[in-house]
């Protein structure tokens, strides 16, 4: 008696949409189990994680500006992982994007709106240095890939915890706000270095509307370009790439650093939309997160755009059930990764028929 | 078909035939909606020579791997010596007294001969396992040398090391997959006279080719299967190729016509063009000249492994060459040119790979027609891909090359591997290109196809392009080319016009021997 992996020929379109839509439900069965044997009921927990956030006001708002991040990052992520390219590094461009950008607001911290230096540049200028900062900082493990043969997965994932330590450095040290009575985070960001909300005195700021942009556009690249089509085939047969004509390693730079320029401008948004200041911590968790959002939104922009939702509601929620249920944070963290692994099973599930087989006499 | 046993009344014990060494009775295998092998009937006599013929996907793999213990069937059974058996293993079959010899060799390239021999034996002393392998090859002439290392043989001498090993198991039965596919024709000859002592000996042979030639020197009975059924039997010295390949097939199959073009220019040439071996097993090429003209087909033949995909790797463009006159395309010097820059010169490429080479399995028909199609403009402008040009031409080359879909724009792995081949074939030549390279053009594809694709290449060359076509099938070179080279080791041989050239000539060349004598007459 055996496990049998049957390829499928064709696989059906539905299955597509259902394998993610199962895994979830499949997840949503474990962790409910973890709840239980927390002592808690996990009705409750389902309650409180799923439903309320999408009750009121505030919690709606939180989810958007939640979600802004996961699935800029995640969007970008697609471009290395249809490639092939396994970017896990997405939380460390986050960071270096958050800072290169803060950088230019605490540069022009101070100077008035309307003298020579000071006006409505910097923060336009802030989100172009975002993009630059993530995107250079994706391009090292890219350019030891290309030019070494080192693995981007370890250097990629390595160099988040330089990026979190340099920030950490930089804002207990040469950033840190002289007025802050010592506390390791700068000064509050001018008006003219802050995203503008969207509703007066809400914390949904103007980020979301360039995430759904970028999701627009990055459905067209994948969709109807070169570029896209040049990953995807980079990505299925690698070798048929080459025949084509295509160059893997200019395509490997040129993932690296679209998938690094949106994580920083997640990053350089989150800082100056919603934390207004440098901090040691800007990110939850954002990089790393949006990884089970690129694969439960099946590597599809649209996609990732409802995943992100569905990612960013366990983190309200999380935050909902500490506070409701004094469940630890953990919790959350768990089913994400919980997630994560039903996502990568169901895919298996739509790829190949999976049969047992047994002995057949004649 | 006849079902000798079955039906008739049971006959008087004097002139009942010896029972079968092996029977087949009803097999069928099913891998989930495929049915690989439907009700099979089959009989092996012992000392009975006897082949298996059918194209690719006839169900012959299927049914020799349930015959060997490798698949179990999904109903029927096998009779082993008239007892009904259960081979639910390789173990369980060899015990029994069934070898098989598989086409592709399952080897280890750095360990020697005997150690190879010993992977698969029970244990036992080397020098005792070296002393039986050297009697083994004198006796069938073998020529084994025990403590060569595999990396340094040649195809037919690893082939040698496959047939040793399962001689060593003193087999009644013995299957042999696609024996000759790497073989020069001396090499093939030279297995046929092993073989011919292995049934002198009374050993039963269950021989897969299609090389019918080979069936028709070797074998004295055939049972043909097509879509996964028998559908005859027949006597091969009786036959003809041309015969059984119809019975195969289960149509005649069009005799390929040849054009009338007189050779115009060059149009495509390689001139003293080496490359470093790419990896640890790959083959350098060494200083490779050839040129064609319009309206000239040239073959290059040899045994796999000689630098065929690293030759073809250099005339496409996946790799550069070292300077830009070693590659000229009319005329015009090419060699560092990448493969989109030399197919904008006009120039066309067919690799071998059809799966993950050529196309990619999980993209559309329009989108693999992209994949060598977006350099020549009709299929992309300004970054932006025209799907609906895309779909408009990959339709075009579905028609006009009669490409079997099941959809409009299926993914090419629902796609035969005829079907799929014919469809990367006709993609190259529908843009009329000046220059085709063409590696295996024909290789895992069914007959009918086959016919199809050969006479779409002869009539490019009859418009006035310069073929190039590398193959390891010495008939298809045969049949299509004006001029023969022989690769061998990375060297390309001069060519010379086939009808100047005969199998034996080749034969020696695939094997690197008159590169020898040569080399001897120059001194």
């Amino acid at each position: 008696m055996h496990i049998e992996l049957q390829p499928r020929l064709d696989p059906p379109r539905w299955l597509g949409v259902a394998a993610p839509v199962a895994a979830f439900a499949v997840a949503l069965l474990i962790g409910g189990l973890i709840v239980a044997l927390l002592g808690k009921s996990p009705l409750d927990a389902f309650r409180v994680y799923f439903v309320d956030p999408l009750t009121q006001d505030w919690s709606l708002e939180a989810l958007a500006v939640k979600a802004s991040p996961l699935v800029l990052i995640a969007v970008g992520l697609c471009f290395c992982f249809r490639a092939n390219l396994w970017n896990i590094g997405a939380e460390g461009q986050f960071i270096a994007g958050g800072a290169l950008g803060g950088a230019l607001a605490l540069a022009t911290h101070g100077v008035p709106h309307d003298g020579p230096l000071g006006g409505s540049w910097i923060l336009p200028a802030m989100l172009a240095l975002g993009v630059v900062g993530g995107a250079l900082y994706a391009l090292i493990p890219a350019v030891l890939l290309v030019t070494l043969g080192v693995s981007e997965i370890l250097t990629s994932l390595m160099l988040v915890y330089v990026a979190r330590l340099a920030l950490d450095y930089l804002v207990r040290g040469p950033w840190r706000d002289p007025q802050g009575f010592n506390f390791p985070v700068s000064v509050n960001f001018d008006p003219d270095a802050t995203l503008p909300s969207l509703v007066e005195g809400a914390s949904l700021h103007a980020g979301v509307l360039v995430t759904l942009a970028v999701v627009v556009l990055a459905a067209v690249v994948f969709g109807r370009t070169m570029l896209g089509y040049e990953i995807r085939i980079v990505g299925a047969a690698p070798r048929a790439a080459r025949f084509a004509g295509f160059s893997e390693r200019k395509l490997a730079l040129a993932a690296f650093a679209l998938s690094g320029g949106l994580a920083g401008l997640a990053g350089i948004m989150e800082v100056s939309g919603q934390i207004g200041q440098l901090q040691p911590s800007i990110s939850p968790g954002y990089g790393f997160t949006a990884i089970i959002v690129a694969f439960l939104g099946r590597l599809q922009p649209v996609g990732i755009l409802v995943a992100g939702l569905v990612l960013a509601l366990t983190y309200v929620g999380g935050e909902g059930a500490q506070i409701a249920l004094k469940l630890p944070l953990d919790v959350t963290t768990a089913f994400q990764g919980i997630l994560l692994i039903c996502v990568l099973g169901a895919d298996v599930v739509t790829r190949y028929r999976v049969r047992l087989v047994g002995r057949v006499l004649a | 078909m006849s079902r000798p046993d079955a039906a008739e009344p049971e006959p008087s014990p004097s002139v009942r035939l010896p029972a079968p060494l092996v029977a087949i009775r009803g097999l069928s295998k099913s891998f989930g909606p495929v049915r690989a092998n439907q009700d099979i009937d089959l009989d092996v006599r012992a000392g009975e020579n006897h082949a298996l013929l059918g194209e690719n996907g006839a169900g012959k793999s299927t049914l020799v791997k349930m015959l060997y213990g490798l698949l179990q069937p999904s109903a029927g059974e096998i009779l082993w010596q008239g007892r009904p058996v259960v081979l639910d293993t390789p173990e369980t079959a060899r015990s029994l007294g069934i070898g098989m010899v598989f086409q592709h060799f399952s080897l280890f390239e750095n360990l020697t001969v005997s150690e190879n021999i010993a992977l698969v034996l029970p244990p036992e002393r080397q020098s005792r396992l070296d002393a039986r392998i050297g009697g083994l090859s004198e006796r069938y002439g073998l020529k084994l040398a025990p403590a060569r290392p595999v990396w340094s043989l040649s195809a037919g001498e690893r082939q040698r090391i496959e047939i040793a090993r399962c001689l060593l198991q003193d087999p009644k039965l013995m299957i042999l997959d696609e024996p000759t596919s790497v073989l020069t024709p001396q090499e093939s000859e030279s297995l046929f006279r092993i073989l011919d002592q292995l049934k002198a000996e009374g050993r039963a042979l269950l021989y897969i080719s299609h090389r019918l030639d080979d069936v028709r020197r070797l074998c004295e009975r055939a049972t043909i299967l097509r879509g996964g059924k028998v559908v005859g039997t027949c006597d091969p010295r009786a036959e003809t190729a041309r015969s059984m390949a119809a019975q195969m097939v289960g149509a005649q199959i069009a005799e390929v016509s040849a054009r009338h073009a007189t050779p115009g220019a060059e149009r495509f040439a390689a001139v003293g063009l080496s490359l470093p071996a790419p990896g640890l097993h790959a083959t350098a090429l060494k200083g490779v000249d050839l040129a064609v003209r319009g309206g000239e087909v040239l073959g290059i033949a040899g045994v796999a492994g000689n630098g065929q995909d690293e030759l073809f790797a250099a005339l496409s463009g996946e790799r550069l060459a070292a300077a830009p006159g070693q590659i000229r395309i009319d005329g015009a010097p090419a060699g560092r040119d990448g493969v989109t820059a030399r197919r904008r010169r006009g120039a066309a490429f067919v690799p071998e790979e059809r799966n993950g080479h050529a196309a990619v399995p999980g993209f559309a028909l329009s989108d693999n027609l992209v994949l060598s199609r977006h350099a020549t403009g009709e299929v992309s402008r300004g970054g932006f891909l025209l799907g609906r040009a895309a779909r408009a031409i990959a339709r075009k080359v579905v028609e006009s090359f009669d490409v079997r879909v099941g959809a409009p724009d299926p993914a090419a792995r629902t796609l035969s591997g005829g079907n799929l081949q014919k469809f990367v074939v006709g993609r190259e030549i529908l843009r009329e290109p000046g220059v085709l390279v063409v590696n295996q053009p024909t290789w895992g594809v069914d007959a009918l196809a086959g016919a199809a694709i050969h006479q779409a290449i002869l009539d490019l060359a009859g418009r006035g392009s310069a073929v190039v076509i590398i193959s390891q099938d010495l008939d298809e070179l045969f049949r299509l080319c004006d001029r023969l080279c022989v690769i061998h080791a990375g060297s390309l041989s001069p060519a010379t016009p086939t009808a100047a050239t005969s199998r034996d000539d080749v034969g020696l060349r695939m094997a690197g021997t008159e590169v020898a004598s040569a080399t001897a007459h120059a001194h």
